[in-house]
C-alpha cells in the first residue's frame, strides 16, 4: 500500500478557485436509477469552462453514470431513469424543446475502448460533420477532417492512409482518431471515460498532452482510475463514492488537503 | 445372426474396457502415463477393430460361397448365365426362408437345403471366429499395457482417424455425385450439342417415339428455363429481401427484447412450413386472386403465373434472410452504436451508416443462402407456375424452372439412355454449377467486406 501523498504538480497559472472561470455545466440534485438500483444520489457539481475536470472514485461508484448524464447517453439504456437538473450554459439539457441530437453535437464523448467505425480514417472523422451538415462542399469537409486530425495529433501519422480502415490503426492511434471524430463537430464539452485505460504509457502520454492542448478550446471532463493522471491533466477533481459526490475542488487541494476522510483514504490507496 | 454377433462384440468391447481400466487403476497412479480410462479405451478399440473386420470380410464371403454351392447343387450349367442364375437364386433363397409361393421342385428343395445348411454353418463359424479374435485382442491389448504405455496417444490417434473418415464421407459423397452427374451430362452432350443446349431458345424434351409423331421435336435449349428460374427467383428476392431485411432491422434495433423473443421464433416457423403446403397456398389462393385482380385491371393473367410462385417462394425465404440478418446485426458490437449515438446520430442514421455497413458481409451471405434455396425450390413452382417452358420475362405468364423440369423428366417410367432422360442430368449439372458460382461470389464478398471486431 502506498501511504504517501501522490506528488502533484499544478501549473501556477491553473491554481485558484473555480470562480475564476465561467461555469459551463451545472448539475443540481442529479439522481440516476437503473431499474431498482439507485446508482447516483443527489449530485451537485459545477464544471468550469476551458479546463479539465477529473472524476475519480472506486469502481462502480457512478462516475460513468454521471458522465453519461451530461450528453444524455443514459437515454439509450432502457432501464435508466435520470432526475434532477443539468444545465449547459444555463440551458436545461432535459428541456423538451432541446433536441438530443443538438445536445450531443455540443457535448462529444470518447469511450474507454477505442471504437472507430469500420470505415476509412477519413470517413470516421467525417461522420459527425456529415450528420450535422457542417460542410457544404467536399473542400470544406476535407478541411474539417484534416484540421480535426491535426488537433488530435494524428494527422502526421495517418496522412498517407486516410482511405485505409480506421480499425487498422494501433490502439493509441484509434483512440486519437476517436478524439478527432469527437472534435470534428466542434463540441463545447468533451466527455472522456477512461480514455487511456486500454493504452500503453507512450500512447497515454500523447493523449494527456493532447488534453492539455484541447482545454484551451474545450471543456473536458475525464473519468480516470489513475491518480497520477488526474493530478497531471486536471485542474479540478471530483471524488465519487458509492453513488454520491463526496468532495470536489481544485485538483491540488483534493490531492494535498482533502476535507473528507474517504477522499484521503482513496487517494492514498487505502481502498478502491 | 447379425444381432448375436454384435451382442458378442459389444460385450467383448465392454469387457476389454473394464479389464484395461482396472489393470491400469491397480498400478500406482503417479507412474501411469495415461489415465486408466484411456487404457480401457485402448483395449476396447483393440477388440472392436478386428471384430468389425471379421464381420465385414466374413459375411459377404460366406454369402457368396453359400450361393455358389446352392446354384451348383441346382444345376451346375447355370454358372455362366447371369440372368437365369439370378432368378434361380431368388427362388432358392425364398424356399430356404420358407417364403416361396407354390410348390418347389425337388431340385430346388435340394439346393435350398444346401444353402440353408451352409448358411447356418458359416454363421456359427463367424461367431466363433469373432469371439476368438475378440478374446485374442483382449489378451494382446492387456499385454501391451504398462505404466509407461502411451494409451492416450493411441486412443487419440484412433479418434482422429474416425473424425477424418467422417469428414471424408461427406467430401467423397459430394465428389461422387458431381462426377456421376458429370458423366451422364457428357453422355447427353454426345446426343445434343452443348451450343444448342446452352443457347437454344426452345425447350421441349419430348423425343419422338414414332417417326411420324407430331409435336415431339425434342428441343433442348435451356434459355427458357434460365429465364423462368431467374424470373421467379428475382420476384422471390424482391419480396423477401426488403421484408426480411427490414424485419431483421426492426427486431434487432427497435423492438423490445420481449417482442423479439416472441416474434423471432414465429418468423422461423415460416421456414418450417412444408413447401407443398406453401405450393397449395400459391396455387389455390394466391394465383386465382392474382388472376382475378389482374382481370379487373384489364390484364391478361395466366392461371398459373410466375408472380404467384415468386411471391410465395419469397415468403418461404423471408425467415432465412430475417433470422440470419438479425443475428449478424446483433453481432455488431454495442460500442459502435454508442460511438454513433454519442456523435448525435439518430437511430436510423446509426443503422444506415454504421450498423448495416458493419454487418454487410453477413447480410450478403444471408441473401445468398436465400437465393440458393429459391433456385433449388421445386414444389412451389410445380404447383403455382406450371410446366410450360415459355421464354418470357412477363411475371403474369406461366414459366418453368430447372428443378421443375428435372422432376418432370424423371417422374414416371423412363428409358435410361434417351436424350430426354439424360437431359435431366445436364440440367442438374448446370444448376449445380450455378449455385456453386453463387457461393463462390458470396464467399469473395464476405471475405472482402468482413469486419474484424476485436
Ligand atoms: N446499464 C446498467 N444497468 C444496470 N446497472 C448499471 C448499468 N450501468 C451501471 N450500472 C450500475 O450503476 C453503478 C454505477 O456504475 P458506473 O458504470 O457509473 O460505475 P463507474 O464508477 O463508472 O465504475 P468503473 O470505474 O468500474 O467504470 C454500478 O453499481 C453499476 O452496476
Ligand atoms: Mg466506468
Amino acid at each position: 500500500m502506498m501511504n504517501t501523498m501522490v506528488h502533484v504538480e499544478v501549473p501556477a497559472a491553473d491554481r485558484g478557485p473555480a470562480a475564476d472561470r465561467a461555469i459551463k455545466v451545472v448539475a443540481r440534485g442529479v439522481n440516476v436509477h437503473y431499474g431498482e438500483k439507485h446508482a447516483l444520489h443527489d449530485v451537485d457539481l459545477d464544471i468550469p469552462e476551458r479546463a479539465v475536470t477529473a472524476l475519480i472514485g472506486p469502481s462502480g461508484c457512478g462516475k460513468s453514470t454521471f458522465l453519461r448524464c451530461l450528453n444524455r447517453m443514459n437515454d439509450t439504456i432502457p432501464v435508466a431513469r435520470v432526475t434532477g437538473r443539468i444545465e449547459i450554459d444555463g440551458h436545461d439539457i432535459h428541456d423538451p424543446e432541446l433536441d438530443v441530437v443538438q445536445l450531443r453535437a455540443r457535448v462529444g464523448m470518447v469511450f474507454q475502448k477505442p471504437n472507430p467505425f469500420p470505415k476509412s480514417v477519413y470517413e470516421n472523422v467525417a461522420y459527425g460533420p456529415r450528420i450535422h451538415g457542417l460542410a457544404r462542399t467536399k473542400g470544406e469537409l476535407d478541411e474539417i477532417v484534416v484540421s480535426s486530425l491535426r488537433r488530435a495529433g494524428l494527422y502526421e501519422e495517418v496522412k498517407d492512409r486516410l482511405a485505409d480502415s480506421g480499425t487498422g490503426l494501433s490502439g493509441g492511434q484509434q483512440q486519437r482518431l476517436c478524439i478527432a471524430r469527437a472534435i470534428a463537430v466542434s463540441p463545447e464539452v468533451i466527455l472522456m471515460d477512461e480514455p487511456c485505460s486500454a493504452l500503453d504509457p507512450i500512447a497515454t502520454a500523447k493523449i494527456e498532452e493532447l488534453m492539455d492542448e484541447l482545454r484551451e478550446n474545450f471543456t473536458i471532463i475525464i473519468v480516470t482510475h489513475s491518480m497520477q493522471q488526474a493530478a497531471r491533466v486536471s485542474q479540478r477533481t471530483a471524488f465519487f463514492h458509492l453513488g454520491s459526490l463526496v468532495e470536489e475542488g481544485p485538483t491540488e487541494t483534493i490531492f494535498t488537503t482533502p476535507k473528507d476522510r474517504r477522499t484521503l483514504d482513496y487517494i492514498t490507496g487505502r481502498f478502491g | 445372426m447379425t444381432l448375436l454377433y454384435f451382442a458378442t462384440l459389444l460385450s467383448l468391447v465392454a469387457a476389454g474396457y473394464y479389464f484395461g481400466r482396472s489393470r491400469a487403476a491397480a498400478v500406482s497412479q503417479a507412474a501411469l502415463h495415461s489415465r486408466p480410462a484411456y487404457h480401457g479405451a485402448f483395449v476396447a478399440i483393440a477388440v472392436l477393430l478386428p471384430m468389425l473386420a471379421v464381420f465385414a470380410v466374413g459375411v459377404p464371403l460366406a454369402q457368396r460361397l453359400a450361393e455358389a454351392q446352392a446354384v451348383n447343387a441346382f444345376d451346375p450349367a447355370l454358372a455362366g448365365d447371369e440372368l437365369r442364375r439370378g432368378a434361380v437364386l431368388r427362388d432358392i433363397v425364398a424356399v430356404a426362408a420358407g417364403r416361396f409361393s407354390g410348390e418347389p421342385s425337388a431340385a430346388l428343395q435340394r439346393a435350398a437345403e444346401t444353402y440353408r445348411s451352409l448358411r447356418s454353418w458359416s454363421d456359427a463359424l463367424l461367431i466363433a471366429g469373432g469371439l476368438a479374435f475378440g478374446l485374442l485382442a483382449i489378451a494382446f491389448g492387456l499385454r501391451s499395457l504398462s505404466a509407461r504405455f502411451r494409451a492416450r496417444n493411441h486412443v487419440e490417434r484412433f479418434v482422429t482417424v474416425v473424425l477424418f473418415a467422417c469428414a471424408s464421407v461427406a467430401v467423397l459423397t459430394t465428389v461422387g455425385i458431381v462426377f456421376s452427374v458429370l458423366f451422364e451430362t457428357l453422355r447427353f452432350f454426345e446426343r445434343v450439342s452443348p451450343v444448342e443446349f446452352l443457347f437454344g431458345l426452345h425447350w421441349s424434351p419430348q423425343t419422338a417415339i414414332r417417326a411420324d409423331q407430331a409435336g415431339s421435336s425434342g428441343a433442348f435449349g435451356i434459355i427458357p428455363l434460365v429465364a423462368g428460374t431467374l424470373l421467379i427467383t428475382t420476384i422471390a428476392i424482391l419480396v423477401a429481401g426488403p421484408i426480411g431485411l427490414f424485419s431483421a432491422i426492426y427486431l434487432a434495433e427497435y423492438a423490445s427484447p420481449r417482442f423479439r423473443a416472441i416474434v423471432k421464433p414465429i418468423l422461423e416457423i415460416l421456414a418450417g412450413i412444408p413447401t407443398v403446403v406453401l405450393g397449395f397456398f400459391a396455387a389455390l389462393t394466391l394465383a386465382p386472386w392474382i388472376r382475378d385482380s389482374g382481370g379487373l385491371l384489364g390484364l391478361n393473367v395466366a392461371s398459373e403465373s410466375a408472380l404467384a410462385a415468386g411471391i410465395v417462394m419469397g415468403m418461404m425465404i423471408i425467415p432465412f434472410i430475417s433470422s440470419l440478418s438479425d443475428d449478424v446485426i446483433n453481432a455488431v458490437p454495442q460500442s459502435l452504436r454508442d460511438g454513433s449515438y454519442a456523435m448525435g446520430a439518430t437511430r436510423s442514421e446509426t443503422v444506415k451508416k454504421v450498423i448495416l455497413p458493419a454487418a454487410f458481409a453477413g447480410i450478403v451471405s444471408a441473401f445468398m443462402l436465400a437465393i440458393s434455396r429459391a433456385v433449388g425450390e421445386t414444389m412451389i413452382v410445380v404447383m403455382a407456375a406450371g410446366l410450360a417452358a415459355n421464354l418470357t420475362f412477363n411475371p403474369l405468364e406461366a414459366v418453368t424452372t430447372f428443378t421443375v423440369q428435372i422432376k418432370t423428366i424423371l417422374v414416371g417410367d423412363q428409358e435410361f439412355d434417351s436424350a430426354k432422360t439424360l437431359a435431366a442430368f445436364a440440367l442438374g449439372f448446370v444448376l449445380f454449377f450455378f449455385t456453386l458460382t453463387l457461393n463462390v461470389i458470396a464467399l469473395q464478398i464476405v471475405k472482402r467486406y468482413r469486419e474484424q471486431y476485436d
